[in-house]
């Protein structure tokens, strides 16, 4: 027997093109077994390309990867037997009630009838779906969806969970029953990959993040370290008047001496900020400026910011996303 | 309950029961062939339940051309009504089975785009189980295609001399060539974007194939050149033999050539949609 590896994804240049477009460039990426590791990137940055070759549904073109020491190419099957993917659409059928959805599931993964019908029954209760179980999943709302597909995930418990933004549309609630149900399943040993567009969300969940931009990591690192790249925070500013955002621009340019980003609000205004002070000072140099402030905030910094800082360029300008096309 | 706030209380309860069901038992040992075949035919059966619409749907058409042709064109076409539902029953029996199998494009096209299919795709089971398994649930929707129509015809007062055992074997025969059909609806199905697409494609080819065959009149009585068409027209052949069947007097020719197509079809439609199954995602 091999021995085993200490990393649960070993990827080395993975590439992938749709057409003329390149979805993933020369990714690299590697997350130790046990780890929730967050995948941090806008629309079209090429996560869900990756986890889709991660989890055996897509053949990559170039590069190779290792999951829980496995090929994904050549030991596609084994790989499957071990990673459970939760995807951006959630992968329920609606034809079918939700106990129907997780007893087929149960089915095929070998259970016995009575034994897939006592798990599914389980699962719903720990997911707060009994009340829906005999309901069609047509019915359900996005939350209930949402934990259904998770349960499915779940009927047998995998050794890798990749999580393709699960939280994206969802209230509040659901949001953070999701996240208690990603703590839980890391607090098993479940090593989980988590596909996000929200910088918080990392934050809260991960040990490790790898920001993705254009197919390939920018950044990795652990949440602080990359908030420290990034700065502690952002400065959000709100003006009365939009004819002053100009001048606003360069004078928060100058005080905070990094770039500012305007916000499609045309009286709002953001920039990173190192510490709490700098940025009370450089609220201060508007007003001494005459420019009139509607508010402020000091907060952490957003996915924008964190590209902006990292890339120069904005989330919202990185290319059109070819990959939902492509899951369609 | 999603319209009740819940206390921090029973989210925490909630977690303490995820933990619990993740702690589970022994893995069970992987689904055979057959098994994840079989799971994938139960789930079948299930829509079959859960969205009947689907299956009225597609009997609709034919149980109305049934009760219009027979009672409106019938005299006119062969001077009683109850001589022309005996010509028009057995193509009849076709039309219905056969309507049913472009709801096997549609069904995977849905699959595809609702996301369902990736998941079945990431499992480890035996690769073409959900196309193997969902024949299965589409065995259910052709015989109960068929058998209405026949019951249908029995009670306006279809005999036919083949009797019991000829409209049996006539409707077996139609099954059979209504699977290697459905294999052209799945490619079908993969290549289109969405269900509707394959569901409006689907019957825009087989109505002129239903109605330019000899299903509702005798080709004889048609001009040279549509002559030509009906007699090359596979479905002519499967109702020739369906009508054989039904009459007791079938020629193991006619029998033979509808085989013959079916098994050409599927020779060429089932690797396709299998090629195209495994490409897509």
């Amino acid at each position: 027997m091999p021995p085993l590896s200490p990393l649960a994804i070993e990827a080395t240049g993975l590439g992938k093109s749709f057409g003329e477009t390149c979805a993933v460039d020369g990714l690299d990426l590697s997350v130790r077994r046990g780890a929730v590791y967050g995948m941090l990137g806008p629309n079209g940055a090429g996560k869900t390309t990756t986890v889709r070759m991660l989890a055996t549904l897509l053949r990559p073109d170039e590069g190779t990867a290792q999951v829980l020491g496995h090929d994904v190419v050549d030991e596609a099957d084994a790989v499957r037997g071990l990673v459970s993917l939760t995807g951006q659409l959630a992968s329920v059928d609606e034809a079918l009630t939700g106990r129907e959805n997780l007893v087929l599931i149960g089915r095929l993964l070998g259970f016995r009838r009575a034994d897939a019908k006592r798990r599914a029954a389980e699962l719903l209760d720990a997911f707060g779906l009994s009340d829906a179980a005999g309901r069609l999943v047509k019915n359900y709302s996005g939350g209930m969806r949402r934990r259904l597909d998770i349960a499915a995930s779940l009927v047998v418990t995998p050794e890798l969970m990749i999580l393709d933004e699960p939280t994206t549309g969802l209230d509040p609630r659901s949001r953070n029953q999701v996240w208690d149900i990603i703590r839980a399943l890391a607090g098993s040993g479940t090593t989980v990959l988590l596909c996000t567009q929200y910088l918080d969300e990392a934050d809260r969940l991960a040990d490790g993040i790898a920001v993705i931009d254009s197919g390939t990591v920018i950044a990795e690192g652990t949440p602080s370290q990359l908030k420290a790249s990034v700065g502690s925070g952002a400065l959000h500013v709100r003006l009365l008047d939009p004819e002053q955002r100009t001048e606003a621009e360069s004078v928060l340019a100058r005080a905070l001496d990094a770039p500012v980003q305007l916000e499609a609000d045309p009286t709002a205004l953001s920039a990173a900020c190192a510490a709490p002070d700098r940025g009370a000072e450089a609220v201060a140099e508007l007003s001494r400026a005459d420019i009139q402030v509607a508010d402020f905030s000091l907060g952490q910094p957003s996915l924008d910011e964190v590209f902006l800082a990292l890339t120069g360029h904005t989330a919202e300008e990185a290319a059109e996303d070819p990959e939902v096309e492509e899951a369609a | 309950m999603s319209t009740q706030p819940t206390t921090r209380a029973e989210d925490v309860t909630q977690l303490a029961a995820v933990q619990k069901a993740l702690a589970t038992g022994p893995r069970p040992e992987r689904a055979s062939a057959l098994s994840a075949a079989v799971a994938f035919g139960w789930r079948g059966m299930l829509k079959v339940k859960h969205v009947p619409e689907q299956l009225l749907d597609a009997t609709l058409t034919p149980v109305l051309f049934l009760l219009m042709f027979t009672y409106l064109f019938g005299g006119a076409l062969e001077g009683s009504t109850e001589d022309y539902l005996q010509f028009l029953l057995p193509g009849n029996l076709v039309l219905s089975v056969l309507f049913t199998t472009v709801y096997s494009g549609v069904a995977l096209n849905t699959d595809i785009t609702k996301g369902v299919t990736d998941r079945f795709r990431s499992l480890p089971i035996w690769r073409p189980a959900p196309l193997v398994g969902a024949m299965l649930g589409d065995t259910v929707r052709y015989l109960v295609a068929g058998t209405v129509v026949i019951v249908l015809g029995v009670i306006m007062g279809f005999r036919p001399e083949g009797g019991v055992a000829g409209v049996l074997a006539a409707l077996l025969l139609v099954v059979v060539f209504a699977f290697a059909l459905a294999w052209v609806f799945t490619t079908l199905g993969l290549i289109l974007r969405e269900p509707n697409a394959v569901l409006n494609s689907g019957f825009m080819a087989l109505f002129p194939l239903t109605f330019l065959s000899n299903t509702f009149v005798d080709p004889k009585t048609l001009p040279g050149w549509l002559e030509a068409f009906v007699d090359v027209n596979p479905i002519s052949q499967v109702v020739t033999a369906s009508r054989g069947l039904m009459e007791g007097n079938a020629s193991a020719g006619d029998i033979g050539l509808v085989l013959a197509i079916a098994v050409v079809l599927t020779a060429v439609f089932l690797p396709l949609t299998t090629h195209l199954y495994r490409r897509r995602g």
